[in-house]
């Protein structure tokens, strides 16, 4: 068994066996030719046989990867008639007396390294794009043309690297993944596996080629660029199952992307996602999630060494929101406590840190970290559609405070003219019985409230949700926390409010319909959960 | 002979896509247009050349327009430089 790492550029997993692509090395020699008149007619020729095929290859590529992908080989045709790459063979054909293989060869290198000398790497990779052509022509002159081996099982294909052409021509069918030893992500070739939906790895670097042969067994991992050659047993199976699975995935996912949260009866629902980094919307978006219900900030501080200044959590907060716009992003503000935080904060060690100084209470008693977190907030809010949302609230006194600090934050912006939006929504999580108690008297000062289930379940029944002794007696289903659930819904509604849930129990699809009972607006679970939670959604029935 | 000036707006520039269009735009008319960007000038319909000059985003071009229906040309690579670039 031997591993080599790449860039994955598609993400999925191939399993089969190693096809190695060679090219047919087409050796050019420089002959002198008595008539060059009759060469530049074998030219004219092989240019209308290079012209035609190019023109199939576009067809096919039109079908397979869409017209705007497809447009490169159109671009290919255009540069095989481009006067001067035209006159240039011709002329060295006339002028030198040489064969048409070496003019075209020639002419090609030089125009290759106009593109490579360019300064930026787009353009570089065009010279890719001028021996691509020009080795096709050369191919129609000498009447030895690139056949591809006919082959009965999908195979993974290895090469040095791959032409534009090269990628569309191959039998897609016939393909389970391209492995190349070269490659830049810029390349066409990387942009149409993505397109053709076929795992690819590049870069795997010249040693690989060498090392392997036709017919072996090996994993192309596009997630993680890994390229397996020979895999032991366990290898296999646990590259089988990730398989399946992934498939899985996939399949729920066609079928219930771009789908309505909404019951066989009619009621709807949002699904959104709660993710704790900015590099986790790709999974958000991926999974077709409505919005983001909860993005945790506390990994801006504990990645950091200092305090997160006010223009580096606005350029996170300003990112997530213009890649999610016009969807909803839910922030929440600092949570972290004793049992969680960064050496800069200096915290003293508590006997109780779950119900010690964190999260909120933590904010309110050090204003001045708060105060940077809500100007940062407010002033990406201009970017997206964002709701600040304020974690372990227990009282309306407490939140009061909050108001207060947001409307002077809010003032000192319009002092300075820095913009924010007016439609920015406030609301809070109900994870203590307290809140969820007084929710008739919470509702009227915010927007929306978020469920945070594990807090709730641990603060309710009194149980540590870590320690093992006491896990049969936190039943998450207890009648308790679901009251104080539909208790909060009951009274956001009256005081025109919306409801989420946020935590664990929001992916608990037993639990589904008894949310959607109680009119919970929205549903906030993990990226992979989604779909998962929609199809149950889909599934249920509340007339019954 | 009729020219104007451009600054490209596209974000990468006269690249392989955008340029193939251009020097279609460009065959189909019956003036012979050049583009200069700084000392270079290159024929508007010669795909390769035109690629060559490397033309990127912010840029500004001069388009020139020689013989037939230059008022016409003038305004077709306009419209084609505003629509594309």
């Amino acid at each position: 068994m031997t591993k080599y790492r790449g860039k994955g550029v598609y993400g999925a997993i191939a399993i089969g066996r190693i096809s190695v692509f060679r090219r047919q090395d087409v050796q050019v020699k420089r002959i002198k030719i008595e008539n060059p008149e009759k060469e530049l007619a074998r030219l004219e020729t092989a240019k209308e046989k290079a012209s035609s095929q190019l023109r199939d290859i576009y067809e096919k590529a039109l079908k397979e990867v869409g017209e705007a992908n497809a447009q490169i080989f159109e671009i290919h045709m255009m540069m095989l008639e481009d006067e001067d790459y035209n006159d240039a063979i011709t002329e060295m054909i006339k002028g030198q007396n040489v064969n048409a293989e070496y003019a075209v060869a020639a002419t090609s290198d030089n125009f290759a390294e106009m593109f490579a000398s360019m300064e930026d790497s787009y353009m570089q990779a065009r010279a890719a794009d001028i021996h691509d052509i020009s080795n096709r022509l050369i191919a129609c002159l000498s009447g030895c043309e690139n056949a591809s081996r006919p082959s009965s099982e999908k195979v993974i294909i290895c090469a040095e690297d791959l032409a534009p052409s090269e990628t569309v021509s191959l039998d897609k069918d016939k393909v389970l993944a391209f492995v190349t030893a070269l490659g830049s992500s810029n390349s066409h070739t990387a942009i149409l596996a993505r397109n053709m939906n076929i795992p690819a790895i590049i870069g795997l670097g010249d040693t690989f080629l060498t090392q392997i042969t036709d017919g072996t067994i090996a994993i192309a991992d596009g997630f993680t660029g890994e390229f397996i050659t020979a895999p032991d047993e366990k290898t296999l199976w646990e590259y089988k199952e990730k398989q399946k699975a992934e498939e899985e995935k996939k399949k729920l996912l066609q079928e219930l992307k771009g789908k309505e949260n909404i019951t066989l009866d009619g009621t709807s629902i949002d699904i959104f996602a709660n993710i704790g980094s900015a590099d986790n919307i790709g999974a958000v978006l991926v999974n077709d999630a409505g919005g983001i219900g909860l993005f945790r900030s506390e990994f801006l501080y504990l990645e950091n060494s200092d305090y997160p200044t006010e223009e580096e959590q606005f350029s996170v907060y300003k990112r997530v929101l213009e890649s999610m716009a016009p969807k909803k992003v839910i922030i929440r503000t600092l949570d972290i406590g004793a049992d969680k935080q960064a050496d800069y904060f200096h915290l003293e060690k508590e006997e109780n840190p779950a119900m010690g100084l964190r999260a909120i209470r933590l904010c309110l008693s050090r204003p001045e970290i708060f105060r940077v977190q809500l100007r940062a907030l407010y002033r990406a809010s201009v970017y997206g559609r964002l709701g600040i949302m304020f974690p372990m609230i227990t009282s309306t006194s407490e939140l009061s405070e909050i108001l207060a600090l947001c409307e002077q934050v809010k003032k000192e912006l319009d002092e300075e003219q820095i913009g924010y939006s007016s439609s920015t929504e406030i609301g809070i999580m109900i994870e203590t019985p307290a809140a969820a108690m007084i929710s008739d008297r919470l509702a009227p000062m915010v927007d929306f409230f978020s469920v945070g289930t594990n807090d709730l379940t641990q603060y309710t029944l009194a149980c540590d949700r870590q320690n093992p002794y006491v896990e049969r007696f936190c039943d998450t289903h207890h009648e308790a926390i679901l009251r104080l659930i539909e208790m909060s819904a009951k009274n956001a509604h009256e005081h025109g409010a919306w409801i989420g849930i946020c935590g664990e129990l929001a992916a608990d699809t037993s639990l589904t319909k008894s949310f959607l009972q109680m009119g919970i607006d929205e549903l906030s679970v993990s990226p992979s959960f989604v779909l998962k939670v929609r199809d149950a959604v889909r599934k249920t029935d509340l007339s019954e | 002979m009729r020219s104007f000036t451009y600054t490209i707006k596209d974000e990468l520039g006269i690249h392989a896509r955008p340029a193939g269009m251009l020097a279609k735009t460009a065959k189909a008319l019956d003036s012979e247009i050049t583009i200069t960007k700084g000392e270079k000038t290159v024929g508007a319909a010669k795909l390769m050349a035109l690629m060559g000059l490397g033309v990127k985003c912010g840029d500004t071009i001069t388009v020139t327009v020689n013989g037939g229906d230059e008022d016409a040309a003038l305004e077709e690579m306009k419209s084609f430089l505003k629509k594309n670039l």
